[in-house]
Parts: structure tokens; C-alpha cells; sequence
């Protein structure tokens, strides 16, 4: 994590804070980075408020949802199979050098469910809604889209951010239930393929001592992920400045700040997690 | 009489005075002040760079002034709280200088998209407005298309259409027509005079284009260097001795 942050600290001050301010000396850097922290709080404060304050945009919530969510459902029903199949390959081979081949179905579920699900979802949406959301914004607010929107005394705050935010937490929960169905289906493909097992039989070994605490918090953690994602892609996108260049730089650092804090989150929600419910 | 019929009266649409902003070290607007009447149309010009745009967009508090005051039909702009400052904005139609089109709205859509957030009326009522707005600036036959499929003589048409959407009595125009042909200029310099005679609004339009502005300006402001250089009719500035007012003016004086 240490690394992840050295990471984010350099280079936040000429691909985030923007071109004006080149300087690297260790002082610049973390006054950006304390400067960056600072903005993106006033900004989530001003995104509750405009949130929480009536009329509420429902119809553009809904359009975000499909944006976010069936869009992108594709991309991560395969890429929650891939994992299945390759972690099926991968640890059949291993616990048949330990005689234990009939946990893999177990294996499978709990790691899909309690792990590989949520994570693999997380990153995979942050690649594409993040980029896609800095992109937006940044080309909307290049492009005078949002001042306008403001000239009209329409809050962009309430029309674009929230929206976007709040899709992306509804959505993440259910693009994991995607994840993880597609990755234990395809889990057992791979292992019937190679040693044929009925889906019965498959889920219940696999399903046998998993409870409802087993399942909930990893896949509700993912709110938290969705939050991440939507805050720092609008975020980005929303303090576009310098052209089409801003708006490139914007998506690049939208998909690499998303999918790191998702990382960090990932840790430490892992460890609130099996403190709070064991 | 209303309190709205009363500010009409007894202000000026837009006063500003003392007006300054700076970005970083780079001083746009040093101090100017100026007034436009109800129902009085004012052209901004100056040289590129020289805070024409900045105006505009500090006068509905796009940006923030560093010091100064800009009363709108009375109301001091720089001290409004968000609600309020959102109830000025209702009463100010802005055409941004590229139009500034939703790109994933129709035109219909991009005109109505006001009309969808701030009033009562009906669907249909709405639809039957924006259309009304649309055969007024000629853009009907083009109210399915997207804003890519569009000409930026057609954008700044659909985006003055929306900028009236809400029935202003103030209008700022960004450079109305920057980048277009002569002819498509002429047409949008045309479709401003005839909008001053038929709804009698005020407006500031921000231009370079001196001789389209004498067309439909009451009055025209010189900015040079972030102050008031001159300021008067077209034949006021035509004859006047300065020299920076004579070379912008130097085709008319031919």
C-alpha cells in the first residue's frame, strides 16, 4: 500500500493538479496531494447537497443505471468466467497434490464470493466507467456544456454528478452477483470438462458451509468501490482543464486513481470486514 | 406594481462597476464600469484575449469577481446565495460562443432542456413551445438531429433558440458569430435584430465583428487592456481621434 500511495503522491502534481504547477520538489508534491484530498472533500460535500435537496433526477439515475450496469454487464460476465475457468485449472491442479480435490468446489465459491468477485468487478468498472465518465465531463466542461448547464440554473452537481455517483453504487452489488455467477458456472464447466461433476452436486459441496455473512459484506463492500469510482471519475472529469489534452488526461488519470483507491479500499474494507463479522 | 415592474423601472438591466479579475499574475478586467438600459443592446469589443468573454461570464457569476459589483435589474450578482442567484439565471439567456449543445440531446431536447427543469408546463405544451423557438431562429426541420449533425451557423442558431427558451429579458451573446462564413454571419446578425424588435430585451453581445454590430447595437464598449478605452454609438467611435479606437474602426473610416 506504502507503494501505491509513493506512486500517487509523484504523480499526482503534473497529471492531476495540471500543467501550471511542474514543480517536484517533496514539498509541492504533498501540498498537491493534501491540496487534491482537500478539493475532493469540498466536492463530495457539494455532491450530498445537491443530491439530497428535491427535484431529484430519476429519469437521467435510471439512464446511468443502464449506462453503468447493462453495458457494462457483458465485459464483466466474461471477465468473471475467465477467473472462474483459470482458478478451476489452476487450483485443481494444486489440491490434487494435496489429495483435497474435493474442496475445489468450495474453493471456487468461497474465493468467487468473498474476493475475486467483488475485486475483479470493482477494477473492471473502473476501467471502463471511470475512463468513460472523466472523459464525458472533461469534454462536456472543455466544451462550455457545463457552464451552459449552469447558465440555465440547472445544478450539474444534481444533474450529472450525483446521477453518475449513485448509479455506479446501485450498480456495482449487482454487476458482482454477475461476477460471481458467471465465474462458479464457469468454474464448474472447467471441472466437468476434466472430471464430470453434476451442477448439483457442484453447488451444494460449494454452497455446504456458506452463510449469509459469507456473502453480504463482500458483495454490498462493492457500494464502497462504486462510491470511489463515481466521486473520483466525475471528480476528474468535472476539473477538466486545457483542451483535448485535459480531457485525455482526465479519462488516463480517472481509470488509474479509480482502480488504485478500489485496490486500498479493497484492503481495508477485507480487514473491517473480518474483525466486524469474523 | 409588482417589485419586479418596480426594478425595471427604477435600475438599469446590468450596471457593473469597479469590476476586476485576474488569473494569477494575468490582470483580464482592471476596474470597469459601465450600465445597459432595459430594452438597450450594447456590443463589447475588443482584441482577442482582452477579458470580453470573462465579462460575460462573471455577469451570471460563472466565475467570481475578484472585487467590483454587477447589479442585474437591481440585484447585486456577487451576493446572491445559490437559489436566489439560480432566479437571476432564469431571467438571463446566454449563447456561449460554440454553442454549447448537450451533444447526447436531440435539438429539440437541447431547447427543451430547460423548459423540462424550470417549468409547470405540460409535456405537450412544451413540445409545442420549444417547436415555436426552433421556427423562430429556422431550425424546426432539424429538431431530431444531434448536435455533430449540425453546422456551427445551425449550432449557434439552436443554442440561441435555448438561451430563449425561458423567455429572458436579458441576453449575453459570446461571440455570436466567430467562425462562421459572412453569409452565415449576416443571417445570425439579422436573426439578433430581429429578436431586439420583436421582444425589446437587453442584451451585451461580445463580438469582433464591429461592422455586423452596428447593425443591431445601441451602443458599442471598447475594452483594451482590461479597461473601458471608449464607449458610444457607432458613429461616435467612427469619429473619434484615440488611436488604438481609430485602428479598430479603421474600416469603417474607409
Amino acid at each position: 500500500m506504502h507503494l501505491a500511495i509513493l506512486v500517487f503522491a509523484t504523480a499526482i502534481p503534473d497529471r492531476l493538479v495540471g500543467a501550471r504547477r511542474r514543480s517536484r520538489s517533496p514539498k509541492h508534491v504533498f501540498v498537491s496531494v493534501f491540496e487534491w484530498f482537500g478539493d475532493l472533500g469540498l466536492f463530495f460535500v457539494r455532491l450530498l447537497r445537491s443530491a439530497l435537496t428535491p427535484p431529484y433526477e430519476f429519469r437521467e439515475l435510471l439512464r446511468q443505471c443502464d449506462d453503468i450496469g447493462s453495458k457494462s454487464l457483458p465485459l464483466i460476465a466474461l471477465a468473471g468466467a475467465a477467473t472462474g475457468v483459470v482458478m478451476t485449472l489452476q487450483t485443481r491442479e494444486s489440491l490434487a497434490r494435496f489429495g483435497a480435490k474435493s474442496f475445489l468446489p468450495a474453493v471456487i465459491v468461497f474465493s468467487m464470493v468473498k474476493e475475486n468477485g467483488p475485486i475483479i468487478t470493482g477494477l473492471m468498472v473502473a476501467g471502463r466507467v471511470a475512463a468513460g465518465i472523466g472523459a464525458e465531463l472533461g469534454s462536456m466542461r472543455v466544451t462550455e456544456q457545463i457552464d451552459a448547464m449552469e447558465a440555465s440554473a440547472i445544478d450539474p452537481f444534481k444533474f450529472l454528478v450525483a446521477t453518475r455517483v449513485f448509479a455506479c453504487l446501485l450498480m456495482l452489488p449487482l454487476l458482482t452477483l454477475a461476477a460471481d455467477f458467471c465465474g462458479i458456472m464457469m468454474g464448474w464447466v472447467a471441472n466437468t470438462l476434466s472430471e464430470p461433476i453434476s451442477l448439483h452436486l457442484f453447488l451444494d459441496s460449494g454452497f455446504k458451509n456458506m452463510f449469509f455473512g459469507d456473502f453480504l459484506p463482500p458483495t454490498f463492500k462493492t457500494m464502497v468501490f462504486g462510491l470511489i469510482i463515481g466521486m473520483v471519475a466525475c471528480f476528474q472529469g468535472m476539473r477538466t482543464e486545457g483542451g483535448t489534452e485535459g480531457v485525455g488526461r482526465s479519462a488516463t488519470s480517472s481509470v488509474v486513481l479509480a482502480s488504485l483507491f478500489v485496490v486500498i479500499a479493497d484492503v481495508v474494507l477485507v480487514r473491517l470486514i473480518l474483525t466486524v463479522w469474523g | 406594481m409588482t417589485d419586479e415592474a418596480l426594478n425595471k423601472e427604477h435600475h438599469p438591466a446590468i450596471a457593473v462597476d469597479g469590476l476586476r479579475k485576474a488569473f494569477g499574475s494575468q490582470k483580464v478586467l482592471k476596474g470597469i464600469s459601465f450600465e445597459v438600459a432595459p430594452g438597450e443592446t450594447v456590443a463589447v469589443i475588443g482584441r482577442s484575449g482582452g477579458g470580453k468573454s470573462v465579462l460575460l461570464k462573471l455577469l451570471i457569476r460563472l466565475q467570481m469577481p475578484d472585487s467590483g459589483s454587477i447589479r442585474i435589474a437591481g440585484e447585486e450578482v456577487t451576493e446572491l446565495n445559490d437559489k436566489r442567484l439560480n432566479e437571476v439565471r432564469k431571467r438571463i439567456g446566454f449563447l456561449f460562443q460554440q454553442g454549447a449543445l448537450y451533444d447526447s440531446l436531440t435539438v429539440h431536447d437541447n431547447v427543451g432542456f430547460p423548459l423540462s427543469r424550470h417549468s409547470t408546463m405540460p409535456h405537450e405544451a412544451q413540445a409545442k413551445r420549444v417547436r415555436e423557438l426552433l421556427s423562430e431562429v429556422g431550425m424546426d426541420e432539424h429538431r431530431e438531429k444531434l448536435p455533430s449533425q449540425l453546422s456551427g451557423g445551425m449550432q449557434k442558431r439552436v443554442g440561441l433558440a435555448r438561451a430563449l427558451a425561458l423567455d429572458p429579458e436579458i441576453l449575453l451573446f459570446d461571440e455570436p458569430t466567430a467562425g462562421l462564413d459572412p453569409i452565415t454571419a449576416a443571417e445570425i446578425g439579422d436573426l439578433i435584430l430581429r429578436l431586439k424588435r420583436k421582444r425589446q430585451m437587453s442584451a451585451i453581445v461580445v463580438t469582433h465583428d464591429v461592422h455586423g454590430a452596428k447593425a443591431y447595437s445601441d451602443r458599442m464598449v471598447l475594452l483594451d487592456d482590461g479597461n473601458i478605452r471608449a464607449e458610444g454609438s457607432f458613429e461616435d467611435l467612427q469619429h473619434s481621434k484615440d488611436e488604438f479606437v481609430c485602428q479598430f474602426f479603421g474600416d469603417g473610416l474607409r
